[in-house]
């Protein structure tokens, strides 16, 4: 087991590296000068000397590249352009923010679309089974930021029920923070939820045909007890897979998210970089972002790699 | 790594099992799916939407770019049959020529996406050595960002146009076809078709463009379905966060992001293109399901 939690992580890490180099390569493989982009039209030669100086551009690429990855282990990211920070401090501002909503929404996710994959399989072909899976279908089709719309809708602007949009800070006002989530987090959650609904229906659709599950039946065993110990366990990993598999629409999903609901998270932070050719700042949020990614796969992985020892043993990529 | 040593030791093998159907009583895929009330339904409303952006000059009553302050957020009415936007452009017309553009785009990114995927794919799965090293590891890296994340990045640095966005969405899928037509290959180059391709002196270019791509095609052609469906979400997220089709262009994400900012005094805008869109997802992730259903030998009916 150790062994194969220490190869998943050395994978981790070759990717984060490679992320890295991508993350490098598009700002050097771009055609355009950054940094007139960034100053604009009018900018003086002085000025677009002490710029690139700043940002590290009159020295060679190889030497560029080196510092780059070497400031990464050493979590120096660089210095953002516009508002004249270390980006390194930027982005851990953000980071907690962004978390905060991509787990919660997993969570939500869970909560809801397992039980209900569940009840849809036990009554397979029959109403509540069809009516689901058309939901999850539809839920699917339906772009994150058309759902956030329509829910603000309903519960802000309709019922006013909950804040439509912002952010507070949970030390000032935790309820309110709370409250705040609510609505971008059931929006980030609707399509996770889906995925997952149908992807435990059909693994415990395989599951209930299993012959255990006949024998397990067969010795008298509690009907609950046969869907717990037997159905559900072997289950488990697709719809681990799911989440690690659609972590990365999730990521996705939290750009726009946040962007509807005034979220500062990171990708407002990268969007405030793009929008402003702030390009360490998105350099480093895409980095991050990406390095979250890897994040949830590793976890992933090594959760299923202890549900499933056979997936540890066999030691494949 | 292996794979060739072992396919030159199962060479000696006995004759294949006869059918257990007379060939002419099984039915050909495309038949099998005009079976299927969903495919059908689903194939249709596509069809549909394509002639209506093929036609879209035709067909549209009005200029999509007509400005017209008279009729400015008015409903539903018989002049403008779902109303007009802030600045009184027709919906139904800018409905249909964004159709276009998103299927345009859809179109294109897809077609790229798939032919340098599949390309990549199968090339390093038939080939292995270092084609196989650099093309994998690039797409694994590839796939380590977050699709929408590294679209909206690359988009930024390249400047808003439609060709850079079909680009971008293109780069973005094409690792999941390098992907798919790798492990598809990495089976059909083991198969008893392909060695005897090989031992009736077939070149490599005919082997891979006559044996092994005509079979790895069905898991191609799903995957094709269902990311022309997520290449309209990608195109119409990325006019939405505002780094997609640039202005007066227009498409279907476009829309719903200019009718965000009238919500509250004509929240109908933001259902019309909503409703496009997701009709439009809907039916190629059926249209996929069902292809699968059909391509698949496992689940298909006998």
């Amino acid at each position: 087991m150790q062994r194969y939690i220490l190869q998943r992580l050395v994978v981790a890490v070759v990717l984060v590296l490679g992320a890295a180099t991508l993350v490098f390569l598009l700002l050097h493989a771009v055609p355009g000068d950054p940094v007139r982009i960034f100053l604009g039209d009018f900018a003086t030669e002085d000025q677009i000397q002490a710029v690139r100086h700043k940002m590290g551009l009159d020295r060679s690429v190889p030497e560029q590249y080196l510092a780059w990855l070497l400031g990464i282990v050493t979590g120096d990211l660089g210095t953002s352009l516009a508002q004249n920070r270390p980006v390194a401090g930027l982005l851990l501002d953000r980071l907690p923010r962004t978390l905060e909503l991509t787990l919660l929404s997993i969570l939500l996710a869970l909560v809801v679309g397992v039980p209900l994959g569940i009840g849809a399989a036990l009554r397979r072909g029959r109403l509540p089974d069809v009516l689901l899976m058309l939901g999850a279908l539809g839920s699917l089709s339906v772009p994150v930021y058309v759902s956030g719309t329509v829910l603000v809708l309903i519960f802000a602007v309709g019922l006013h029920w909950l804040p439509g949009s912002g952010y507070v800070p949970f030390e000032q006002d935790p309820l309110r923070h709370l409250s705040l989530l609510v609505v971008p987090c059931i929006t980030l959650a609707s399509h996770l939820a889906a995925s997952l609904a149908r992807m435990t229906r059909s693994s415990v659709l395989e599951a209930i045909g299993q012959d255990y599950v006949r024998t397990a039946r067969g010795k008298g065993l509690a009907e609950t007890a046969v869907l717990v110990r037997h159905v559900l366990r072997n289950s488990l990993i697709p719809i681990t897979t799911t989440v690690g598999v659609q972590a990365g629409n999730l990521l996705g999903g939290a750009v726009i998210v946040e962007t509807i609901f005034s979220w500062p998270g990171l990708s407002s932070l990268l969007f405030r970089g793009i929008e402003t050719h702030d390009y360490p700042v998105v350099q480093g949020c895409v980095l991050l972002i990406s390095a979250l990614f890897i994040l949830f796969t590793l976890a992933v992985d090594v959760i299923n790699g202890v549900t499933d020892p056979r997936l540890a043993a066999g030691g494949q990529t | 790594m292996t794979s060739s040593a072992a396919a030159t030791r199962t060479v000696p093998r006995t004759i294949p099992t006869p059918p257990d159907q007379p060939p002419r009583a099984r039915p050909s895929s495309f038949d099998t799916l005009l079976h299927e009330p969903r495919a059908v339904v689903a194939g249709g409303i596509v069809l549909l939407l394509a002639v209506i952006a093929v036609l879209a000059p035709l067909l549209a009553p009005y200029d999509p770019e007509a400005l017209d302050p008279s009729a400015s957020l008015s409903g539903p009415s018989a002049a403008h049959w779902l109303g007009a936007d802030q600045l009184g452009r027709d919906v139904v017309s800018r409905l249909m020529f964004g159709a276009q553009l998103s299927l345009q785009i859809s179109i294109e990114s897809v077609a790229l996406a798939s032919v340098i995927g599949i390309a990549l794919g199968t090339l390093s799965s038939y080939f292995g050595r270092w084609i196989e090293m650099i093309v994998m590891r690039v797409v694994d890296v590839l796939l380590a960002f977050p699709a929408l994340v590294l679209a909206i990045t690359v988009a930024a640095y390249l400047g808003r146009s439609v060709d850079h966005i079909a680009l971008v969405i293109g780069i973005v899928y094409m690792p999941i076809f390098a992907r798919l037509s790798y492990a598809v290959t990495a089976v059909t180059r083991r198969s008893e078709f392909v060695e005897a391709a090989r031992a009736l002196g077939a070149s490599h270019t005919r082997i891979i463009l006559r044996a092994i791509l005509p079979n790895s095609l069905a898991p191609l052609i799903v995957q094709m379905s269902l990311s022309l469906g997520f290449a309209i979400l990608a195109e119409s997220g990325l006019s939405f966060l505002g780094v997609g089709v640039p202005p007066p262009a227009t498409s279907w994400g476009a829309e719903i992001a200019g009718a965000r900012l009238t919500l509250d005094k004509a929240p109908l805008l933001v259902v019309w293109p909503s409703i496009a869109l997701g009709l439009a997802i809907l039916s190629f992730n059926v249209l996929g399901d069902a292809l699968r259903d059909v391509l698949d030998p496992r689940t298909r009916r006998r």
